[in-house]
C-alpha cells in the first residue's frame, strides 16, 4: 500500500518535471498510474492530499494556467526551483563539512543534518569520516526546543509558561521569537517580550509545559543589527563592571587567577589578586566556594556578599546539628 | 518504511547512483543509513516509474551485476532536491560554530566550505541567522590539543582540578577531543592515575606536545559522553540539598537523581557525587539558599568550613 503510493508521487514529480506545460487535474489524473480512474470524489482527495504531501518535502509545486483565455488552474514544477545548484567541494572542505554534521547530536536537528547529506552525497559530494577523534557535539534536550526553533525559523509569535527565579509558580508569556542561542551547552529563547514590551532573553529548560505558536507565520521580524549571542551574553551578566581584590593561598584558587588583572605577593604564603566582576552576589559565589583560601578584601559590597553566605551557614545550621 | 521517508530517499537516490555508475551495493545502503534488504527493496520501486506512458524507454533503468549498481535514464531526476530551510540551518550553523571556535578546526576550509553551502541552499539559507552556537573552545589550549591528536603524541599537562582545587602535571596519551554542553573536553590516558581521565580544556594551566608517540592501552573502553560526562558508580555518596527559590539554577546545571518540587519555587534535590569537597564548595558558594539536608557529616564540614572562612573576616 505505502509502496504504491511512493509510487504515483514518484511518477508525478516525474510528470510535472518533464512539463513545460500546466497540466490540469484530468491530464496528471490520465498520465499518472494509481490514480482512481471511476470515482472523481475519491481521486480529488487523493490528489490533494497527494499535493500537500510534496509540498511538505519542498518541492516546489507551480500553479498557473497556459494562457489568458484558459481558465482552468494547472500544475507543473519547474527546474530551476526543485534542483539543488552545482555543487562541488574541495577534499579539505568536505572535510570540513563531514566534522560539521557531527554537530548536531540530537532532534530535530541531527535528522535535518541527515537528509541534507544524502542530497550533497546525491549531487556527487564525499564526506569522509573524521579521523582526528574531534567531537564536536551539541544538544538539544530541552522539550521546548523544537517549537521554539520553528517559531524563531518561521517568524511566527510564541506562547509559553515560564518559571522565573524568586517567583512562586511559572507565569504566561507572549513573546515575539527572534532566535535561539545555545551557551555553555544551554539553550536560550531571544525576543520581543509582548507584555513586558521589552526585549527578553529565557532560558528553555525553564519554560513549563508546551510551547504554542499565535497568529500568522512571517508576522515576526528580527530587528536589523541585534546580535543575538551577544543579547544573551548580555543577560547573563558577564561583562566586569567593577574590581575586586581578593586575598588567597598561594597554590590555590586556580580560577581565580586565571581570570585576574594582577597578581601580588602578600606575606608568607598568601597573595592579593584583582579581578574583575559584574554582580556582587554571583561574585560572592564564586569567591565563598574557597572557602578559608580567599578572602574578599575590596570593595564591601563583594565582602559583605560573601559574609553572610558564610553566616548564614556558620549560624543558623547549629539547630541541624545531627543528635549524637 | 512509509511513504514520508521513502519519497525523498528515492529522489536522492536516483542522482547518487547516476553519479556513481557500478557503484557496490553495501556501499550506497551504508551511504542511505538502510539495509542492503531495504536498498534493494528501493530499486524494485524506482525500475517502475518514469515518464507518462511508460513504454520501454520511457523508465528508469537500473542494471544489476554482481554485487554492483549501475543507474541510466534518470527521467529527469538527475539533480536532488534542493535543501529544506531545516536541512540548510542544520549545516550552515553548524559550520558557522566551526568557523567561530578558535582552534576546533582550519577556519579556511571552513569558510569556503560554509560559502558554498550557502549559496548552493539559496534562499533556504536566511533563517539560518536565527540559531547561534557559542562554544567554549579553551582559548590557545585547543590548537596544541589538536596538534597531539592529529600527530598521535603524548601531551604533558598542567592541570588543576577544581574540586581539590589543586594543580599537577601529568603525563598522558589523548584519545579523543569531545566538547559537550559547549565545553571543550580531552579524554586521555593519564599515566599518573593510570586510567582514562577527562580533561576539561579550560583548566589547563600549561601544555607541550613531547616527542614521543602516544601509546594509550588497547581496548579501552569507548565511553558514551552523549548523557554528559558524569557516570553514577555505585560507591557514590547520595546528597540531599535544600534549595531556595534563588538557587533553583543548582537542579539545571547537575544532573541530580530526584527533583521534589516543594512550591514557592523551592525544591529537595539529591544528586550522586564520588568525592564531596566539590560539594562543600557548592553549599558555601550556596550560604543560605542551598543547605546540605544529607548525609549529616556532610552537613557539619560544611558548617564548620562556613565558620573558619569567617574568621578571616572578623579577624581583620
Amino acid at each position: 500500500m505505502a509502496a504504491k503510493k511512493t509510487e504515483r508521487l514518484l511518477n508525478l514529480v516525474i510528470c510535472l518535471l518533464a512539463t513545460r506545460r500546466f497540466l490540469t487535474v484530468q491530464q496528471i489524473r490520465e498520465a499518472v498510474p494509481g490514480y482512481d480512474a471511476d470515482n472523481e470524489e475519491a481521486f480529488r482527495r487523493m490528489f490533494e492530499r497527494d499535493k500537500e504531501e510534496l509540498r511538505d518535502l519542498g518541492i516546489p509545486l507551480e500553479t498557473g494556467s497556459n494562457s489568458h483565455w484558459d481558465d482552468e488552474v494547472g500544475y507543473r514544477i519547474a527546474r530551476r526551483d526543485y534542483q539543488l545548484p552545482e555543487i562541488t567541494l574541495e577534499p579539505d572542505e568536505a572535510a570540513a563539512l563531514g566534522l560539521a554534521a557531527r554537530l548536531w547530536q540530537s532532534a530535530p536537528l541531527a535528522g535535518a543534518t541527515g537528509s541534507a547529506l544524502l542530497k550533497l552525497r546525491a549531487a556527487g559530494i564525499e564526506t569522509p569520516e573524521s579521523a582526528t577523534g574531534l567531537e564536536p557535539r551539541i544538544g538539544a534536550t530541552e522539550p521546548a526546543f523544537e517549537a521554539c526553533l520553528a517559531g524563531a525559523v518561521t517568524g511566527r509569535r510564541l506562547r509559553f509558561d515560564y518559571r522565573t527565579s524568586g517567583r512562586p509558580g511559572p507565569e504566561a508569556r507572549h513573546v515575539e521569537p527572534w532566535g535561539v542561542v545555545s551557551r555553555h551547552g544551554r539553550w536560550y529563547l531571544v525576543g520581543h517580550d509582548l507584555m513586558r514590551e521589552a526585549t527578553r532573553v529565557f532560558r528553555l529548560s525553564r519554560i513549563v509545559g508546551a510551547v504554542t505558536p499565535e497568529g500568522p507565520a512571517g508576522a515576526v521580524a528580527k530587528p536589523e543589527g541585534q546580535d543575538l549571542r551577544a543579547l544573551v551574553i548580555r543577560t547573563a551578566g558577564d561583562a566586569p563592571r567593577t574590581t575586586a581584590r581578593v586575598r588567597v593561598r598561594v597554590g590555590s584558587c586556580w580560577e581565580l587567577r586565571r581570570a585576574a588583572t594582577s597578581v601580588g605577593a602578600d606575606g608568607d604564603g598568601w597573595e592579593i589578586v584583582e579581578l574583575g566582576y559584574s554582580d556582587p552576589g554571583r561574585f560572592a559565589d564564586r569567591v565563598a566556594g574557597y572557602g578559608a583560601d580567599a578572602v574578599v578584601l575590596a570593595p564591601d559590597e563583594a565582602r559583605d556578599a560573601v559574609v553572610r553566605r558564610l553566616q548564614a551557614l556558620a549560624e543558623t545550621g547549629a539547630d541541624l546539628e545531627p543528635a549524637r | 518504511m512509509s511513504t514520508p521517508e521513502q519519497l525523498p530517499r528515492l529522489l536522492a537516490l536516483v542522482p547518487y547512483l547516476l553519479k556513481r555508475p557500478g557503484i557496490a551495493f553495501a556501499t550506497a545502503a551504508a551511504d542511505f543509513g538502510v539495509s542492503e534488504e531495504r536498498l534493494r527493496k528501493d530499486l524494485n520501486l524506482l525500475w517502475l516509474c518514469g515518464l507518462p506512458g511508460h513504454y520501454p524507454g520511457d523508465l528508469i533503468e537500473i542494471d544489476f551485476e554482481g554485487d554492483t549498481i549501475t543507474l541510466s535514464d534518470p527521467q529527469g531526476v538527475d539533480r536532488p532536491l534542493r535543501l529544506t530551510v531545516d536541512e540548510a540551518l542544520a549545516l550552515v550553523v553548524a559550520l558557522r560554530t566551526l568557523a567561530e571556535t578558535p582552534g576546533l578546526a582550519d577556519p579556511e576550509p571552513v569558510l569556503r566550505a560554509l560559502a558554498k553551502v550557502e549559496e548552493a541552499a539559496g534562499a533556504a539559507a536566511a533563517p539560518a541567522d536565527r540559531v547561534a552556537v557559542a562554544l567554549e573552545g579553551g582559548g590557545s589550549v585547543l590548537p596544541v590539543v589538536r596538534d597531539a591528536l592529529e600527530r598521535k603524541k603524548v601531551l604533558r599537562l598542567l592541570y588543576w582540578t577544581a574540586g581539590r582545587d589543586e594543580t599537577t602535571e601529568r603525563e598522558v596519551d589523548p584519545v579523543r577531543l569531545v566538547v559537550v554542553d559547549g565545553q571543550s573536553y580531552l579524554e586521555a590516558w593519564c599515566r599518573r592515575a593510570e586510567g582514562v581521565r577527562i580533561f576539561h580544556l579550560g583548566r589547563v594551566q600549561e601544555l607541550q606536545v613531547l616527542d614521543e608517540d602516544a601509546a594509550p592501552p588497547e581496548g579501552l573502553p569507548s565511553r558514551d559522553l552523549s548523557q554528559g560526562l558524569f557516570q553514577p558508580t555505585d560507591g557514590d555518596t547520595v546528597v540531599t540539598f535544600a534549595l531556595e527559590p534563588g538557587a533553583a539554577w543548582v537542579s539545571d546545571f547537575y544532573p541530580c537523581d530526584t527533583v521534589d518540587d516543594l512550591g514557592d519555587g523551592r525544591q529537595v534535590v539529591t544528586l550522586r557525587t564520588r568525592g564531596t569537597a566539590w560539594i562543600r564548595r557548592l553549599a558555601l558558594s550556596l550560604g543560605a539558599s542551598g543547605r546540605v539536608l544529607e548525609p549529616p557529616e556532610l552537613a557539619a564540614q560544611v558548617r564548620e568550613d562556613a565558620r573558619v572562612a569567617l574568621s578571616a573576616y572578623s579577624s581583620r
